[in-house]
């Protein structure tokens, strides 16, 4: 499958885009099993430097178990790993140049504040004068100098994370694993915190690989998302990619709300493609070429926002191409925007979201109102697995 | 409590009176006739001292005393050691060979007739003594072997069960940071389960000061210690001097608890906070 449409520019920034840069991180064809159970099965992923990678997916997907073996906390049993050109088959954790930031925090309860930043750099031998001025940097930064002495028990949820953070940075890793880093904070502190950590990011120039379940979370932070599923990784693209072009159903589905149409390809040109849907009740066209067999079902995904609503008599429109009829089964009103639910002629229940332009609510659409929706060639996104 | 007792039912309330009856009222009356003036043990004859006073005078059990205290002190130390290194083996080295049978072994004095734990070692130590000369004759070598075999016991279940509840991940993130294993446990793992340890220590402590069956198996002439001396004292009659010894006994033992309830109190504050952050 093709994707035309993909943003062409190429930077320094970018270095996915281009076929001869060198992966920081390169997991090759990595498999994990637990007895009979595959976890992560045959994983391929190339990881740059200065990256901000998320791996995004369900529980049970693969995701916490590919960054333990990042770590050394679990072997592979098959495939490799390498960072900065150097495999890590052989390496323990405590000798590799990757830190991890614990999803509870791991922060031992024994120590102050303080301990548990120096605790890494005692291990690796650092001078006492410079474990302390290091220590204070970092603390500095993530703004807990005033709380140094505390026990981690005396700290907040919030402040608990930046601890957590402060002690996986202050070793200048190459390699830095998040794992759900925002999972345990209320949502006003999660988004606070998402900045700050792509702040850090950017000031200190460590890759970043972080784990969550949150799309959400993954979209704002990530340079990169891989999307896992059933210990594979089925799309890895830019945070717009996955949503705008998701590569399959899964994906589409995984990542905001989607509406799927299945059909059968009745025209298929070089830069474009007509779909026969049933599903949707007439044809679909759309502006970007795929390649399939003649008369091949697909799917065809079309983002709620991305459909237009009119209240419209149905014998005033005779078009049938990326059109459709239906009426209003449910409106949820959410203040910015509306969601509505509308049931196709066809039977098919359809997602339609709408901003919310105008104040009055004269010609608002309301439950039963008979309705077409359109939308443009270049919104939708055929999908064949 | 108090609030709340009011509500409550009047069978309750004499449940839970006949309950502390039926606990102290024995160990009461036990530490009231130490106080006894009367020669006569069940006669009471006016508050005294003296007993306490014949007791430290008694050389033979003053000797017992200090042999149980050698004894308890030194098999609760080892135990504390051993048993810990046992726990540790069962809960963090995940599946090995024979590892059933250790977690069995390490149970089974808990659950062993005591009679039976003593005789075997006493076997045991006589076949050693013929095959290779050594423990030589029976005293207070066989008699802290024997206490330590059945008091790790106790510690490996108690240290095992803190590990099962300590967190994986501060372990894991000590070694991610950079601590080899053997520092992680010094550093890390010995620390956190060092409650354990006291609480094992102090149970093995009274554990040991409190046996006779295994002791009048293993010991040898010359090393009674003191629940077997007050035995053979009672065997010809009980004398008001046992009661004394009795009571300061149930001083020591109740002292030994507290400390233990209050370190495990203390770690539960440090930790309650820490869980709650988990969701």
């Amino acid at each position: 499958m093709s994707l035309s449409s993909v943003p062409e520019s190429i930077s320094s920034e970018t270095p996915w885009r281009t076929s001869d840069a060198t992966p920081y991180v390169k997991i090759e064809k990595v498999t994990k099993r637990f007895g009979d159970f595959t976890a992560v099965d045959s994983v391929s992923l190339d990881i740059y430097k200065n990256e901000l990678f998320c791996l995004l997916g369900g529980s049970g997907s693969g995701k916490s178990t590919l960054l333990r073996m990042l770590a050394g906390f679990e072997a592979p049993t098959s495939g490799r790993i390498l960072i900065d050109g150097v495999d890590m088959s052989h390496i323990p954790p405590w000798e590799r140049p990757v830190n991890m930031m614990f999803q509870s925090y791991a922060l031992f309860p024994h120590m102050s504040v303080e301990a548990n930043v120096a605790f890494g750099l005692k291990r690796e031998g650092v001078p006492a004068a410079q474990v302390k001025k290091r220590v204070a940097d970092i603390l500095d930064m993530v703004q807990l100098s005033h709380l140094a002495r505390r026990k981690p028990h005396m700290l907040s949820g919030g402040q608990r994370q930046r601890v957590a953070l402060a002690r996986s940075l202050v070793k200048q890793p190459k390699l830095l694993l998040l794992d759900e880093p925002l999972g345990a904070l209320d949502k006003k502190l999660r988004e606070e915190t998402q900045f700050e950590l792509m702040r850090i990011q950017e000031e200190l120039g460590i890759t970043f690989v972080v784990v969550t379940h949150d799309q959400e979370e993954a979209m704002t932070l990530a340079t990169r998302i891989g999307v896992m599923n059933n210990g594979v990784i089925v799309q890895t693209a830019e945070p717009h990619e996955v949503y705008e072009y998701p590569s399959n159903s899964f994906v589409a589905e995984f990542i905001g709300n989607v509406n799927l149409f299945s059909g059968v390809v009745v025209d298929d040109e070089r830069d474009s493609v007509t779909i026969q849907s049933d599903d949707m009740g007439g044809l679909i066209k759309v502006d970007h070429g795929i390649s399939c067999a003649p008369n091949q079902t697909v799917s065809v995904a079309i983002r709620p926002e991305k459909l237009r609503i009119a209240k419209q008599s149905f014998d005033l429109f005779d078009s049938n191409v990326n059109c459709a009829k239906g009426q209003i089964i449910d409106v949820a009103y959410m203040g910015s925007q509306s969601i509505y639910k509308v049931k196709l002629l066809s039977g098919n229940e359809v997602r339609v979201t709408q901003p919310n332009v105008s104040r009055s609510s004269e010609d608002r659409l309301t439950w039963d109102d008979h309705v077409i929706l359109t939308w443009d060639p270049d919104s939708s996104v055929v999908l064949t697995s | 409590m108090s609030s709340t007792t009011k509500g409550q039912s009047k069978f309750l309330l004499a449940s839970a009176g006949a309950g502390f009856l039926f606990l102290y009222a024995p160990i009461i009356a036990l530490i009231i006739y130490s106080f006894n003036a009367s020669k006569l043990v069940t006669v009471w004859g006016g508050w005294s001292f003296k007993w306490y006073v014949a007791l430290f005078q008694n050389e033979q059990i003053m000797n017992a005393a200090w042999v149980s205290l050698k004894i308890a002190f030194i098999s609760a130390t080892l135990a504390a050691v051993l048993g810990t290194m046992a726990g540790f083996v069962l809960s963090r080295m995940g599946l090995f060979k024979g590892k059933t049978l250790l977690a069995g072994w390490v149970t089974a004095p808990l659950v062993m007739p005591e009679v039976i734990t003593g005789l075997s070692l006493l076997l045991l130590f006589v076949a050693m003594e013929s095959l290779f000369g050594w423990p030589a004759g029976r005293g207070m070598t066989t008699i802290i072997i024997a206490h330590t075999t059945f008091c790790l016991a106790y510690v490996a279940v108690v240290v095992q069960s803190r590990l099962a509840s300590l967190d994986v991940t501060l372990e894991e993130a000590a070694m991610d940071l950079g601590a080899k294993p053997s520092s992680l446990f010094f550093l890390i793992t010995l620390p956190l389960i060092s409650p354990a340890i006291v609480s094992g220590w102090l149970l093995s402590f009274t554990l040991s000061l409190d046996d006779l069956v295994i002791a009048s198996f293993v010991s040898g002439p010359g090393n009674s210690t003191l629940p077997m001396v007050i035995f053979s004292k009672v065997r010809l009659g009980v004398t008001p001097e046992v009661n004394a010894l009795a009571t300061l006994m149930i001083v020591a033992v109740t002292v030994a608890v507290l400390a233990a309830v209050f370190i495990m109190r203390r770690q539960n504050k440090i930790e309650i906070p820490r869980h709650s952050c988990w969701r």
